[in-house]
């Protein structure tokens, strides 16, 4: 069999649809929709104002198709469902009211969430199509002080603090994704990190698309109080549809002096197939701000799913001596199309950012990376230091890189490299030269080249990832 | 163990072997030499599998199985080692992780256990002393930024994990000083037993030495122009190439095969 036979015959292993009777709301969006999901939700008022408010700013922006490097017809937006929620009681005491069909989807997909089985030393939020079903270890964050829970029920149970920080880094207006997440979105996952507190284990979200024609519109929001630190990690999978479903996300992180928080994100939605068909459409709006002195921001991101990736997470460092890092792995195959970078906006004195940023194109894909970085002149003594490389898969794939500077004192020092590569073939024969098939041989210079970028994630995400890397490159080469 | 058998090979449509005939047997030590654009390592990528070169005509059979049908990676696991003329860089992977992987690749094939990391390490420990590699060389990664000395003593050390049964080593001498010189013949010379096989392919005399060959063959325009024992490379080292090219090309078939 040849390789490119045996990349067809690759499976993507989470493309299969839970069977689950679910709450469904008429497709289009209008005023009445947000109505109707703010009724579902039992929202209070103040919310409502808030998605109204986003809603008709929504209505007077235009969808940013212009200056991305990417290439899809055009999104209907009335012919999408806003709502979807697998049918079960809206409040559960304990897991064990969850829909076992629910938990069993979740298992299938590597996180067990019933009690015994629980991941150790990882928090879960689940969050399926529309809504979180279920959040572990949320008693036992509770003892430290750190609130751990869907969006859901951070509105009903903290509303204090959703008021104080929702929209304070992403304002409903931002972009035109970003504006329609705030006006539609329906769960997510909310942190909160109480001053002094070093979060016990590490947290995590894990989004589920099911429903073919609905679109997930989730919310994260982690604050950390000062001098507190978290770790983060976000997991995504999609089942296999021949039709895309939009993401659009919005990841809200807010950092106070000398707190860290820590973004950790495998993306793994399914990518559509080899001609391009299906796949989800990954439009997401990812910031953090540093609000505080010597507080501390980092992204890692391993994109390998997504028909079309539109995502850039960023760094406003306000706080003096605030440190923001993003570190990506982009990996595009087939027909997929990535657009993804940063953005550090350099505000307070003596801040730094880091960017390493890894760009893998293989088949028909189109890779690029686009980043700003942001000097403003208050921001004495800031420094950046970016590197942006690309590797090439054969040669039919196209790798970018839109670099931004813009720097507006005289103290600061901005430094960006770029590389472009290829595997060679003499590269791949040494390898297997030395009895290392071609398939692992590619792994291996592929997980080198990235290893910047792993050796920031948590052991066992990198682990993952790098598995990830190989399955998702199979037979490219040859 | 290894026989050639009027192998035609060559590259980009250029026909460069033009019908070589070898038999290696196991515990030999023979040399290829010749001079630049005879085909010396067109013979040893050919063994080793470079998917680049083309065999047209020809056999080549290793411990009786028919070599040409192996992929690089299955000749590897068979126990082919090709020590190159110019190691290839991989960055960002360690060498030891780049060895553990293909030993176990290799253990894996012969239906032996794989050995964890920590096991491999004091393995490669005990192999490092072979060429007198620090454990320093461990943790960098693949040839980025060794010198011409050390990326050579790198294919040794990667020869002395792997136990080929037969090693082409492609102008292993090449780029070396005197002091590395020694050191990587040493290496060689300390790995070779009765049960396996060696090839040197060489430009100079020098490098035979430290590496003493049973037998020497000449190429020249692609054939095996000349053979002899060791006598041979010396007086190659005294009267140069010329005397056997140029009776080659006068037809006069200066070096026909001795067996």
């Amino acid at each position: 069999m040849s390789t490119a036979e045996l990349l067809s015959k690759q499976e993507y292993k989470y493309g299969f649809v839970t069977d689950i009777e679910s709450d469904v709301i008429p497709r289009g969006l209008s005023e009445d929709t947000i109505r109707l999901i703010v009724e579902k939700k039992n929202e209070p008022e103040w919310m409502l104002e808030f998605r109204l408010k986003a809603y008709r700013h929504w209505l007077t922006m235009k969808e940013p198709k212009h200056w991305p490097n990417l290439k899809y017809p055009n999104v209907d937006y009335q012919d999408m469902i806003y709502y979807s929620a697998p049918k079960q009681k809206a409040t559960k005491a304990s897991l064990d009211e969850v829909d076992p069909e629910l938990l069993r989807t979740f298992e299938k997909l590597g996180i067990p969430l019933t009690e015994q089985k629980q991941l150790a030393g990882v928090a879960v939020d689940a969050v399926f199509d529309s809504v979180s079903v279920a959040t572990t270890y949320k008693e036992k964050l509770k003892k430290h002080g750190v609130i751990f829970c869907s969006f859901t029920e951070a509105i009903r149970d903290y509303p204090e603090l959703v008021k104080k920080y929702l929209g304070s880094v992403v304002p409903t207006n931002d972009n035109f994704f970003a504006a329609l997440n705030s006006a539609v979105f329906s769960d997510g996952s909310f942190c909160f990190i109480p001053k002094g507190v070093r979060c016990p284990m590490e947290l995590s979200t894990y989004f589920r698309i099911n429903n073919a024609e609905s679109g997930q519109f989730e919310r994260t929001l982690i604050v950390a109080e000062e001098g507190s630190h978290v770790s983060y990690l976000e997991g995504c999978t999609a089942p296999k549809f021949d039709k895309n479903q939009l993401h659009a996300a919005v990841v809200e992180l807010v950092a106070l002096d000398d707190a860290q928080i820590k973004y950790s994100t495998v993306q793994n939605w399914y990518a559509g197939d080899e001609e391009g068909r299906g796949g989800i459409y990954n439009f997401v709006t990812k910031r953090g701000k540093c609000a505080g002195k010597n507080s501390k921001i980092s992204w890692t991101q391993v994109e390998t799913g997504s028909a079309i990736t539109w995502k850039y997470p960023s760094c406003i460092l306000q706080g003096d001596n605030s440190i923001g890092e993003f570190y990506s792995v982009a990996l595009t195959n087939h027909a997929q199309q990535a657009d993804t970078g940063t953005k550090m906006i350099h505000l307070g004195k003596n801040t730094r950012s880091t960017i390493i940023s890894k760009g893998i194109a293989a088949g028909k894909s189109n890779n690029s990376y686009r980043g700003l970085v942001k000097v403003m002149p208050k921001a004495e003594g800031a420094r950046n230091y970016t590197q942006c490389d690309s590797m090439l898969i054969g040669s039919s794939c196209g790798a970018n890189t839109f670099p931004y500077i813009e720097v507006m004192n005289n103290t600061s020092s901005v430094e960006h490299e770029a590389s472009t590569s290829k595997i060679s073939e003499e590269q791949l024969f040494y390898l297997q030269q030395r009895g290392i098939s071609q398939e692992d041989a590619v792994s291996l210079i592929i997980n080198g080249f990235c290893k910047d970028v792993f050796l920031q994630l948590p052991m066992e995400f990198a682990v993952e990832a790098q598995r990830l890397l190989g399955l998702k490159l199979e037979g490219s080469v040859g | 163990m290894l026989e050639i058998k009027n192998l035609y090979a060559g590259i980009d449509g250029k026909t460069i072997l033009k019908g070589i005939n070898l038999n290696v047997k196991k515990g030999e030590i023979h040399a290829i030499m010749g001079p630049n654009g005879s085909g010396k390592s067109t013979l040893a990528k050919v063994l080793a599998g470079h998917p680049q070169y083309e065999v047209t005509s020809g056999e080549i059979l290793y411990e009786g199985r028919n070599l040409l049908e192996m992929s690089p990676d299955e000749r590897a696991r068979e126990g082919v080692f090709m020590a190159f003329q110019y190691p290839i860089e991989v960055p960002g992977v360690s060498n030891a992780q780049f060895l553990r992987l293909a030993y176990n690749e290799k253990r894996k094939h012969l239906g032996e256990e794989e050995l964890d990391p920590l096991e491999f390490r004091d393995l490669l420990k005990e192999r490092a002393k072979v060429v007198e590699m620090e454990a320093s060389f461990m943790t960098r990664s693949v040839n980025e930024g060794f010198s011409g000395g050390e990326k050579k003593r790198n294919e040794i050390l990667q020869m002395a994990v792997l136990e080929p049964k037969l090693s082409v080593l492609d102008e292993t001498d090449s780029g070396l000083d005197i002091d590395a010189l020694r050191v990587v013949a040493n290496g060689v010379n300390q790995l070779h037993t009765p049960n396996d096989a060696i090839i040197v392919v060489t430009h100079y005399q020098r490098l035979l030495n430290y590496i003493v060959p049973d037998f020497v063959h000449v190429l020249a325009n692609g054939v095996i122009a000349r053979e002899g024992g060791k006598e041979l490379a010396l007086e190659l080292e005294s009267k140069g190439y010329d005397w056997i090219t140029k009776a080659d090309q006068n037809g006069k078939g200066a070096g026909a095969p001795a067996n």
